[in-house]
């Protein structure tokens, strides 16, 4: 007992650093992400007099005097630019003309000392949605808010949850065009990799190693590599269109590259190796002398492929699918280079709201969504792979 | 019959083309003398070669990539090796197998949403724009292949080996040093020439996690062809397939090597 104790203590101690690392520098990392998406700070830091004064009002009623005190009184103090300019940005992203309201109140309270009247600055002061919207922003630190934008949906003023009118937000469509791309990448590299690696198993010797080494020789290729090889043949005077205008089969160049086909074809190149890997593993592990048997028992070639090979060669095309779905959803560099703007994927629109737009939630929240999607189908995968490994 | 033999050799033939023909038609338009990167070409040159070890941006950006490259493959081997070491002979415990899907997951999890997150963490303690931090997110995406290969080696190897040192009288760190370790060295360099050949081709992190200081070949090509699309790609393509071409080669070479003299 004490020998296998100590044991396991060596073991611990050896994982302990690269736990330790991947804790620090890989689980954090996701979860400040994921906390961004639900976390909304600003209001509450920003005005703190009138997160209490806010927190009895029924928002039904009209304003009280206490309220406009106390958010007059937060305005003044505000003398940080950077969490003003987040205050005006979160404000006028719940309700638009916030940022002018805001800007020319300041600019009058800041002129004065003593109290004043904010109906009298701006009229919109008496209207209740305003203070709404404030009392919203200010009553919790934790926001479903970005959640609910990454699908499209919203809470309207009641606080039920409900669509997002048509055309104000592309979310929902970036969703589906994501999973319909990567839908037909995997398809692409079924009906490649799934005879590919049928005729990889049925042949030996060097036949084998050519068709094999023509799949791993890609996976060893750095990946910006392949994709400036495919922008290079996709070009309108690249090496397609030439040799297609060369062979008369077509008079000006087939537009391939910044739209769907492009990418798709780039795609499956890319992710074409872990589709013909597991299905070829799995074949070879199939008895050479099911085939001939069914033969001999008077199966034409065609059902014995459907009633023998496909139903072994299935769990193969499943893991294989699986992992290049599940890559595909994820992708960012082909789609970036070889795609057109209406073939961006969600991982494009996280890194624009990352490092263009600096919307750190909605950043976070669509990367929750692909994180999600990503990881679920990592534990079916898994689980396949582990059921593989029982049943030999 | 023949029909079924005729479409496979067609068939494997158009696949094997396909797979293979970007790599090959990227490789001779490193070596234009045209502005363009496209063929036919219409002579031959290495300006492109010059271009990139001359112009500023390029010969920084190679720079940048050994720095990083160096750091990350020394960073993720010694954890992986550590990582690895700690993990055979342990398959059956619930707690280690859950450890080793941890060490694995930087492989699936989407690189965007790791960058959202490192951008976030790096720039709240000042390890953003700096290439400490740049290693370390490469070494999170680098470990895992340091890991794996360092795992499947050690599961194939004796343990009666170490076993029988040990009963031979060898202190544990002797056995280490002098039986385990020599066991592995194949796996260890087959995950540092991975984890090497990962940071190279590292784009998105890099993306979130670099300043214009830390500026890679890998991000220097992204944006390039993005911008201003032009044949020193090619050249730095060329440059990547023969670096990690000869790099493993090379590794190889003197794993073979040190494993005969330790034979003898």
């Amino acid at each position: 007992m004490s020998v296998l104790f100590r044991k396991q203590m060596v073991s611990l101690a050896l994982v302990a650093p690269l736990l330790l690392f991947l804790i620090v520098f890989f689980a954090f990392p996701l979860f400040t992400m994921m906390k961004s998406a639900v976390s909304d700070p600003v209001a509450t830091q920003a005005l703190p007099a009138s997160t209490n004064a806010l927190s009895d009002w029924d928002r039904s009623s009209s304003p009280t005097s206490e309220m406009s005190a106390a958010f007059v009184e937060d305005l003044r103090q505000i003398n940080d630019d950077q969490l003003f300019g987040d205050l005006v940005r979160r404000l006028n992203s719940a309700k638009a003309g916030f940022r002018t309201l805001i800007t020319k109140t300041r600019t009058a309270v800041k002129a004065t000392a003593g109290p004043i009247d904010l109906t009298a600055v701006d009229k919109r002061w008496a209207d209740n949605s305003y203070w709404q919207v404030i009392a919203i922003a200010t009553s919790s630190t934790i926001t479903d808010r970005n959640l609910l934008a990454a699908v499209d949906l919203e809470r309207n003023s009641s606080g039920a949850i409900d669509t997002i009118p048509a055309g104000a937000s592309a979310n929902r469509t970036i969703l589906i065009r994501t999973f319909t791309m990567a839908l037909a990448v995997t398809a692409a590299c079924i009906l490649i990799g799934f005879p590919f690696a049928m005729i990889a198993a049925s042949v030996e010797g060097w036949r084998r190693q050519l068709l094999l080494g023509a799949v791993l020789l890609p996976l060893w290729t750095s990946l910006l590599v392949r994709t400036a090889a495919w922008f290079i043949l996709l070009q309108d005077t690249g090496l397609i269109n030439s040799t297609l205008m060369f062979l008369g089969l077509t008079t000006e160049p087939v537009s391939l590259i910044f739209n769907r086909v492009g990418v798709v074809i780039a795609m499956t190149h890319v992710l074409l190796p872990f589709m013909v890997l597991p299905i070829f593993s799995v074949l070879v592990g199939i008895p050479k002398t099911l085939m001939p048997a069914a033969a001999s028992l008077g199966a034409h070639p065609v059902r014995a492929f459907l009633a023998v090979l496909l139903p072994l060669a299935l769990r193969g095309v499943i893991s294989g699918s699986l992992l290049v779905f599940m890559s595909a959803l994820g992708y960012y560099i082909t789609p970036a280079l070889i795609g057109g703007a209406k073939d961006q994927m969600i991982s494009s629109v996280i890194a624009y709201y990352a490092t263009g737009a600096a919307n750190w939630g909605m950043a976070g929240a669509l990367g929750l969504v692909l994180l999600v999607a990503t990881l679920l189908l990592y534990v079916v995968y898994l689980r396949l792979s582990a059921e593989r490994e029982l049943k030999p | 019959m023949n029909f079924l033999r005729v479409s496979k050799i067609v068939f494997g033939s158009v696949a094997v083309f396909f797979l293979l023909a970007p790599l090959f038609a990227i490789l001779p338009l490193a070596f234009t003398n045209s502005a363009f990167l496209n063929y036919p070409i219409p002579g031959y040159s290495t300006r492109w070669f010059e271009e990139l070890l001359t112009a500023e941006v390029w010969r920084r950006s190679i720079i940048n990539s050994l720095i990083i490259g160096c750091g990350t493959t020394l960073l993720a081997t010694v954890l992986g090796t550590l990582g690895a070491l700690g993990l055979r002979g342990t398959q059956l415990s619930p707690v280690f197998s859950f450890i080793k899907t941890v060490f694995l997951l930087p492989m699936v999890v989407p690189a965007v949403v790791l960058g959202v997150g490192m951008q976030l963490m790096f720039a709240r303690y000042g390890l953003a724009n700096s290439y400490l931090g740049v290693i370390i997110a490469h070494t999170v995406v680098g470990v895992p292949f340091v890991v794996v290969n360092v795992l499947t080696v050690l599961q194939g190897s004796d343990r009666r080996l170490e076993q029988a040192a040990a009963s031979l009288g060898a202190a544990p760190y002797v056995v280490l040093g002098k039986i385990t370790l020599p066991l592995a060295l194949p796996g260890i360099v087959s995950g540092a020439v991975f984890a090497f050949a990962t940071s190279l081709d590292e784009v998105v992190l890099t993306l979130f996690v670099a300043g214009p200081n830390q500026r890679t070949l890998a991000r220097q090509m992204f944006s390039t062809i993005r911008e201003n699309i032009s044949p020193a790609i090619a050249a730095a393509a060329f440059l990547f397939i023969v670096g990690t071409t000869l790099i493993a080669i090379a590794l190889n070479l003197s794993v073979r090597v040190s494993q005969r003299g330790s034979r003898q």
